[in-house]
């Protein structure tokens, strides 16, 4: 069984972002990008499965620009067999994004889709319910364990009330939540190896995807502060000030 | 003009109230319809419920074996085929909401507009992103469908109304609805304390606690001022408490009028859960951790020996 993995380069997340003033978006000039920790999660369950002999390859996939090549260098380093590259200029949206991974699955017909819950740049949390929706397939998100046994997948999901467990025949989506495993790190040697694996490129426009986007930002905005507080000296303080505001 | 139809959450027979508050922003369109769809095995006791929301035009119900429990994959096609004649389709931003609808969106091939903070116009809305470090403003394409999850900490429940909403039962023929994806099970968390999402009072805990024996101490302070419990995603990690306690970014975010953070660092993405709090109390040994920059109320301190003198100081 193959497995594709979707592998979006991201802001990483221990930088503090900043609104640019005129509300035209975000500065990324200089800032340390990474992959999306979901989408590192998301790979490490593949190798995992690779490794348990589930699966016998693993296919990194990042949409984006033409120097994502070093991202998904990484994402061999870290063990996929190969990657895609599906080369565009224009951040794409969700619905574009499953539009791309579904063509790529038309030709790949992988057993299974992992990819991450959300990307902790867009926030979106879409991509592979889109994706498992247009390709009529089950959906077992926010999975924090997963076991595949005779042609379909057993997923502890995170949800609200708890954990759920529901059963999916494969060929199917998985989106991973944080707790799924601790993704591995990247040895020297691999990163070595790394550089004679393949990476295919493929145009965006070639593929035939309807890459129309319905949502357009109009504006970016820096979220409402909050007043600073004060410090209270000790506990009977804390209850008198609580008190107070009659949250006691 | 705009006609909604919000899609009710409801876990058993019982209505959560993450719908009344998708119904609050569905009013701030200021639509001429806001219809509720309830999609259950067995739907009059929730109709029923969601009939009395203030706002509501009309209750609609699809009730079919199959959605005896939520499953995106079976709730999904039955969802977008009664979204037809619907300007906006409304659900929240809840794991149900976030699972389910993007794939009604990509049924009916329109984008999606994720956690909804506050409605400009018809087809302009605010959303954060980057762990709410940003706000953005999106314009949806006035030509299609908007699909949308409401999030719930931004939005106020809509009250009742005086009188309830007609019940309608709506019959969707001609979906096939999938077998590909089975319940198993829920394994739920069995707590009498209030539920962490719509809890007025949170009391929170971090790493600082220490080890799932000592978050007694945090228990038995939150059951003392009648507060949910929630925790930091390092609490959650080191199996001190189960995981639908998490609170923020990739947990819940909540908005109750008083939130205590204790022995919890600031990372942004556990602000992220919190920004929208009441009063944010912050207790922890640390004075630098950074959720002194966003606390009202902050005491420095070692939390075991603080809880019970507060718990003192409460008489
Ligand atoms: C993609 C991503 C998503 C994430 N999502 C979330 C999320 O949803 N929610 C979340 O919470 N985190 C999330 N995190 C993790 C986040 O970055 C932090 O690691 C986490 O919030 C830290 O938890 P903590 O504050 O409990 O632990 P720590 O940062 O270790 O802080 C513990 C605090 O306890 C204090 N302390 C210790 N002992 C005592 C004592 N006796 N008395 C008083 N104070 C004491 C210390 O001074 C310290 O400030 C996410 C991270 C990533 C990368
Ligand atoms: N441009 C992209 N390149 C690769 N994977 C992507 C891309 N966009 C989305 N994905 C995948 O979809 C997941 C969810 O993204 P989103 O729906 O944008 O929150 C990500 O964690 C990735 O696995």
């Amino acid at each position: 069984m193959k497995i594709l993995v979707g592998y979006k380069r991201v802001v990483d997340y221990n930088v503090r972002i900043q609104v640019k003033p005129d509300g035209t978006g975000v500065v990324t000039d200089g800032v340390k990008l990474s992959a999306n920790p979901f989408d590192d999660i998301a790979l490490e369950e593949a190798l995992r499965l690779r490794e348990k002999g589930v699966a016998t390859e693993v296919v990194v996939v990042g949409i984006g620009p033409a120097d994502l090549t070093a991202h998904l260098r990484n994402g061999l380093a870290m063990g996929a067999n190969r990657a895609i590259h599906v080369v565009t200029a224009d951040a794409v949206q969700p619905l574009t994004a499953a539009r791309v991974f579904l063509k790529l699955i038309e030709k790949e017909q992988p057993g299974l889709v992992v990819l991450g819950k959300q990307a902790i740049d867009d926030d979106a949390n879409q991509t592979g319910q889109m994706l498992a929706a247009l390709w009529d397939r089950p959906q077992a998100t926010f999975a924090s364990k997963v076991e595949i046994t005779d042609g379909k997948a057993t997923v502890t999901r995170e949800v609200d009330a708890g954990l759920e467990v529901i059963e999916a025949e494969l060929p199917a989506v998985i989106t991973t939540d944080l707790r799924l495993n601790e993704p591995r790190f990247i040895k020297l040697p691999d990163i070595m190896k790394a550089k004679s694996k393949p990476i295919d490129s493929i145009e965006l426009g070639s593929l035939g995807v309807e890459a129309h986007d319905h949502l357009k930002t109009t504006h970016y905005a820096a979220p409402a502060k909050r007043s600073k507080g004060v410090m209270v000296k000790d506990a009977a303080e804390l209850v008198a000030a609580l008190k107070q505001k009659g949250l006691l | 003009m705009s006609k909604i139809l919000v899609i009710a959450e409801h876990l058993g027979d019982k209505l959560n109230s993450s719908t009344a508050r998708a119904v609050s922003a569905a009013a701030a369109v200021k639509p001429d319809t806001i219809d509720v769809l309830v999609l259950s095995d067995a739907p009059d006791a929730i109709a029923a419920e969601a009939a009395k929301i203030d706002g509501v035009s009309r209750v609609l119900t699809v009730a079919r074996p199959e959605n005896v429990h939520a499953l995106a994959a079976v709730l999904a096609p039955q969802i977008a085929k009664a979204a037809a004649g619907y300007s906006h389709v409304f659900v929240p931003s809840t794991t149900f909401g976030k699972d389910v609808a993007p794939r009604v969106a990509a049924l009916l091939g329109v984008a999606q507009v994720s956690d909804v903070m506050s409605v400009e116009a018809a087809h302009s809305f605010k959303r954060p992103i980057y762990a709410g470090n940003a706000i953005i403003t999106v314009e949806a394409d006035a030509n299609h469908t908007v699909v949308a999850t409401i999030r719930s900490a931004s939005w106020a429940a809509a009250g009742n109304a005086a009188s309830s909403a007609p019940i309608e039962a709506l019959a969707i023929d001609n979906v096939t609805l999938p077998t590909h994806t089975r319940f198993v099970e829920l394994k739920q968390g069995s707590s009498d304390r209030p539920d962490l999402q719509s809890a007025g009072k949170v009391v929170s805990g971090g790493r600082g606690v220490g080890s799932k024996e000592n978050f007694e101490i945090i228990y038995k302070f939150a059951d003392r001022i009648g507060a949910a419990v929630g925790a930091s995603r390092a609490a959650v990690d080191a199996g001190y408490v189960p995981s639908e306690m998490q609170v923020g970014q990739t947990g819940k975010i909540i908005a109750p009028e008083l939130y205590m953070a204790i022995g919890i660092s600031g990372a942004i993405q556990h602000l992220t859960g919190i920004k929208d709090a009441g009063t944010i109390v912050a207790i922890n040994k640390d004075g630098e951790a950074p959720i002194f920059e966003i606390a009202d109320i902050g005491l420095v301190g070692d939390l075991f020996k603080l809880i019970p003198e507060l718990e003192q100081a409460l008489g």
